[in-house]
């Protein structure tokens, strides 16, 4: 028995994705193809779509209210019921599954996109941290990301040998998990441990592979879901739990709130074909698949992952994308899909999808 | 600061009243498919706009997309450096760093021949006091040895000769 059991049976039924290294298009130019190739997959127009919700971030766009002007891709004419997380699309999905919940609409398309090729996305991320104490100093995401591992590789939670085996692990996967991916190809953890570190104990293969990029999911609740799809990805469970924003008052040697979201949506009485994690940085493999609680036997980021791909604001959403796609093409029964945001994982969403 | 007692050393110290701290970062601005060619013909001293294949409604600046029908605009017209005058505004008191603005200035709504759309523009050449809504206004451009691959080619508008 799960933690709690959905009112409202609700599933992923299509999936538009895009990433590179750089995209010279704009947002709505990106996003135009993938929300009409996800609405065209299971031939549902918008006026079908009972919800619309997108994640972006403004710091990243370097644009006020840059949402607004992407949802001229959606074509919201007659007027669409609409919203817009500050977030990544995961949690523009977790809203849109709630809304489901509540059964007013029964359709919904989830978006969520990032460019951050125009700006210095290491900077950038020094703004969400809190503005008195710790945005002032301008640590950047790798300086910050470089004192967890020390923590994490001093305090024997993990080694840079298992960080080298995540990073190489990530690449062999991408050769046919992603076809976008940045990184990818066959290399040795012991290759990998021979190059110079970039921010120490962090090396090139331990930081994010920065990508612009895009999403498109379109959610069905219970026969509309059927109907549209041959092997809808069920959403059985989803949960959203919260560190404190204050690094300095954390345990960085453990994921305290992506734990506590592994117990809400009943992940160890849950079996996963695969799980797809969230992890920017190498050492967040090890230290996620421990909090999670997840068994050897268990898949990690067939897809390779955002070490091999990471879009700002968008790379959660995918990470449930990919997964959803494994259950539609029927190479897997069970998925956790995992999603983070803020500094040094501080917030964890979860979400278990399932086939029929 | 009731119920919080403050260190010895740091007792009758002058209290922080506030900070300061000044955020800066910086983008490359990609104006991306429709705007490239948009910006691009400005240097020809031509206005590109874009067709809706649905409605036909022409739009400029072209944004690579229809917002009323969420299709993409692939087919790029040019339009007249002239049109109508749509809803106007006359200002008296400056705007900070733009010393080169007479006083009073008028902005308007240019709304070009052929287009759907209007887009923003000043109005010179013309008593403020005779401005009217639906006037017809034609652009007056920089000289050609001064052209740019921007907007800011177009100096203002002015009544139709």
């Amino acid at each position: 028995m799960s933690a709690y059991e959905p009112a409202v049976d609700v599933a992923v039924v299509a999936v538009a994705q895009t990433q590179a290294a750089a995209i010279s298009l704009t947002e709505v130019e990106i996003m135009l193809p993938l929300i009409n190739a996800a609405r065209d997959a299971v031939g549902i127009t918008q006026d079908r779509i009972g919800f619309t919700c997108s994640g972006s971030s403004d710091f990243l766009a370097g644009q006020a209210f840059s949402f607004v002007q992407s949802l001229d891709a959606v074509g919201p004419y007659p007027c669409i019921s609409e919203s817009h997380v500050e977030m990544d699309g995961a949690w523009a999905l977790y809203e849109a599954w709630v809304k489901m919940q509540l059964g007013e609409v029964d359709a919904a398309l989830v978006f969520s996109y990032g460019r951050s090729s125009p700006g210095s996305l290491r900077d950038v991320l020094a703004t969400q941290l809190d503005p008195y104490y710790l945005a002032p100093l301008w640590p950047d995401a790798f300086a910050l990301a470089g004192i967890q591992a020390r923590l994490l590789l001093e305090s024997g939670v993990i080694t840079e040998a298992e960080m080298a085996e995540a990073a190489a692990a990530a690449r062999t996967a991408a050769v046919t998990g992603n076809p976008d991916a940045v990184r990818s190809g066959e290399v040795s953890a012991e290759e990998l441990l021979r190059a110079p570190y970039v921010a120490d104990p962090l090396r090139a293969h331990d930081l994010p592979a920065a990508a612009d990029g895009g999403v498109a999911v379109i959610l069905a609740a219970g026969d509309l879901a059927r109907e549209l799809c041959e092997r809808p990805a069920w959403i059985r469970a989803v949960d959203h739990r919260i560190d404190s924003h204050q690094l300095g008052v954390r345990d960085l040697t453990s994921v305290s709130s992506a734990s506590a979201a592994a117990e809400r949506v009943g992940a160890a009485s849950r079996s996963f074909d695969l799980a797809e994690l969230h992890a920017s940085f190498s050492f967040e493999v090890p230290l996620l698949r421990r909090a999670l609680g997840l068994g050897a036997d268990v898949s990690v980021n067939p897809s390779g992952g955002a070490l091999v791909a990471d879009t700002m604001m968008a790379s959660g959403l995918m990470r449930i994308a990919h997964a959803a796609e494994r259950i539609h093409r029927g190479e897997a029964g069970s998925a956790l899909a995992h999603a983070t945001s803020g500094p040094c994982l501080q917030q964890n969403l979860l979400c278990v999808l399932e086939g029929d | 600061m009731s119920g919080i007692t403050l260190p010895e050393k740091l007792q009758g110290v002058e209290l922080v009243q506030s900070v300061r701290t000044p955020i800066r970062l910086t983008y490359d601005f990609i104006p991306g498919r429709a705007a490239q060619a948009y910006l691009r013909a400005f240097a020809d001293k031509k206005i590109l706009g874009q067709r809706c294949p649905v409605d036909g409604a022409v739009y400029v600046p072209p944004r690579g997309v229809c917002p009323m029908h969420g299709v993409a605009t692939d087919e790029f017209v040019e339009l007249p450096d002239r049109g109508r005058l749509g809803s106007f505004c006359v200002t008296r008191v400056p705007i900070p760093g733009r010393k080169d603005l007479e006083l009073p200035y008028v902005s308007a709504w240019i709304l070009l021949d052929g287009a759907d759309i209007g887009f923003l523009g000043l109005v010179t050449g013309i008593d403020p006091a005779r401005v009217e809504m639906g006037m017809r206004v034609q652009a007056k451009w920089k000289p050609d040895d001064e052209l740019t691959m921007s907007a800011e080619n177009i100096l203002s508008w002015e009544p139709e000769a």
